[in-house]
């Protein structure tokens, strides 16, 4: 099953980088991509995922779509927060590793909350515990205390990514 | 109008992108200069690959949007790798910060 989901995944981005549909369908390419795609399933499918049968809740796709407005919502905070601190003559930062901490298990959760905390307004995760602790350098810290870290720099992810990922 | 429109999302990502540069040059340590060239870069290099999607033709548009997932999941993970790499090895925080929870814990 691991495999036939890496198949499809790999067809489709292959359909999207070639786009053989122009004014004619070229059958050429949908049929090499094809070729390659289960070649290379069979070959990598087995480290592709730990939990095949979560592919196959519908409602983590929407939770997905809903997703999206969120993370650039706060990519674009943070852009301009960046470009404040950077353009100001003072440099006004105050940098420091603080500890925060998440209710996700699973990997993909785990690796999707660290990513959208390097790309949200003045954090960066620097390392993950498998305990369910993430250690965050912030570019200005307002607060050393591990709950209220969290309920500032984890919250607003947290709920939408368990839907999806747990 | 599309082609106006692309221009200004590029015009606004290089801008980023230059923010981002800035911000490599002038923070003081490892740690924060990772945060702002990742940060920037990221949503500079995504807005003028958005500019190519409004403009271009329909295979340009769905290669740039592969490009944007691509980007999206690669910046944030690499920028983890180097500031991992730069504790693992040692490397202090500028000599103002004011916490660091890590150090503290690992003693």
């Amino acid at each position: 099953m691991k495999k036939g989901i890496l198949i499809i995944l790999l067809y489709i981005a292959w359909i999207f980088l070639t786009w053989p549909f122009g004014k004619e369908i070229d059958w050429q390419i949908l049929i090499a991509g094809l070729f390659i795609s289960i070649l290379s399933g069979f070959i990598f499918g087995e480290g592709f995922t730990e939990s095949p049968h979560k592919f196959f809740g519908i409602k983590r796709y929407f939770w997905a779509i809903a997703y999206i407005p969120v993370l650039i919502f706060w990519c674009i905070v943070a852009n301009l927060d960046v470009a404040y601190r950077v353009l100001h003559p003072n440099l006004p930062i105050r940098p420091g590793i603080v500890k925060v901490k998440t209710k996700l298990k699973s990997k993909s959760g785990l690796t999707a909350l660290a990513n959208s905390i390097t790309l949200t307004p003045g954090t960066m995760s620097v390392e993950v515990d498998p305990e369910g602790y993430i250690y965050v350098h912030w570019i200005y810290v307002k607060t050393d205390d591990i709950e209220k870290a969290t309920e500032i720099i984890v919250k607003r992810f947290e709920k939408i990514l368990e839907r999806i990922f747990e | 109008m599309r082609e106006t429109l692309s221009l200004i999302f590029m015009f606004i990502g290089g801008l980023f992108n230059l923010f981002g540069c800035i911000g490599l040059v002038r923070l003081p340590d490892v740690y924060n200069r990772l945060q702002a060239s990742t940060k920037c870069v990221t949503l500079g290099t995504c807005l003028t690959l958005f500019g190519i999607i409004i403009s271009g033709p329909i295979n340009a548009s769905l290669k740039s949007l592969l490009c944007i997932i691509f980007i999206l999941i690669t910046a944030p993970t690499a920028a983890h790798a180097l500031s991992r790499a730069s504790i693992k090895s040692g490397v202090k925080l500028w000599e103002k910060s004011v916490i660091n929870k890590l150090e503290e814990d690992k003693k």
